[in-house]
């Protein structure tokens, strides 16, 4: 049966999984449920361009992928893409580029491989993540979970190079100041 | 201020390749100054640290919240279920 697509079947195996995957980044219950059953009903149509060179799920993994690209553009172009947002928190000196001494890193302690104390880092960071504007956060995730080429980010959300690499910048720098101040 | 000095100085340019880095590889110039840097910038060093973590523990975050823990409604999936069967008539 490879190969093979078999709707009737793609809510029993496919439905947590791709919920799962667009509420991860889109946090939002009914978008996300939203957006697979729009995944599901693009799919049907397009039934005939399946190749069957990927698994059914990989291959409605990557219509969902473009819709969630989708939400990520409009919400990017409702003025939440300011580029300038983060400005107002300057983590360094302007005159001699050292962090300022209220921002510099300190050691979060937590080095070590504690299973539990890395759960708990992970609802911290979670946090944090849900802080960052909406564009940061989308390009965050393309690029660190989903490692789509930079190039493909850019042209998907509309973003020049160097606005890239200014908002992966500034993501970071927000995120781990964030987990300092609610860490330690 | 020669090249060197500045660079040695600069967090906000360190930190940005450090991100770069992640990315993709520096080039010779970029790699030299940021090394450069590190050597002298306990700071930085952590942050290296820090971001990497990061970086770890998202990819973390977001593939195994794709594991299982957060399912959809069954009343959702019936509907979807329904809608599915219906176009296929």
């Amino acid at each position: 049966m490879k190969g093979m697509l078999e709707p009737r079947r793609w809510v029993e195996r496919h439905a947590d999984y791709l919920y799962a995957y667009a509420l991860n980044r889109i946090d939002e219950i009914e978008l996300a449920r939203d957006l697979v059953q729009e995944t599901f009903l693009a799919a049907l149509e397009r039934v005939g361009e399946f190749e069957g060179k990927s698994s059914e799920r990989t291959w409605l993994t990557a219509i969902l992928k473009y819709k969630v690209i989708d939400v990520y553009r409009k919400r990017a172009s409702g003025g939440r893409a300011d580029v300038d947002r983060g400005e107002e928190m300057d983590f360094f000196e302007v005159d001699s580029g050292h962090w300022k001494a209220e921002y510099a890193p300190k050691a979060l302690g937590i080095d070590n491989r504690d299973p539990l104390l890395q759960k708990e880092l992970g609802s911290v960071l979670q946090r944090c993540l849900q802080k960052l504007p909406a564009l940061w956060l989308s390009i965050f995730t393309m690029k660190h979970v989903d490692e789509e080429p930079t190039e493909a980010i850019c042209t998907e959300l509309k973003v020049t190079p160097a606005n890239f690499w200014v908002i992966m910048h500034r993501a970071k720098l927000n995120l781990r100041a964030c987990m300092q101040k609610n860490w330690l | 201020m020669g090249v060197i000095s500045t660079i040695q100085n600069d967090c906000r340019k360190a930190t940005s390749l450090i991100e770069k880095r992640s990315v993709r590889p520096l080039g010779f110039r970029e790699w030299c100054e940021l090394c450069i840097h590190l050597a002298g910038c306990s700071f930085c060093r952590l942050f290296l640290r820090q971001s990497r973590m990061i970086n770890a523990v998202v990819g973390d975050l977001f593939r195994r919240a794709e594991g299982a823990d957060r399912r959809m409604d069954e009343e959702d999936k019936r509907r979807m279920q329904e809608e599915i069967e219906e176009r296929l008539k």
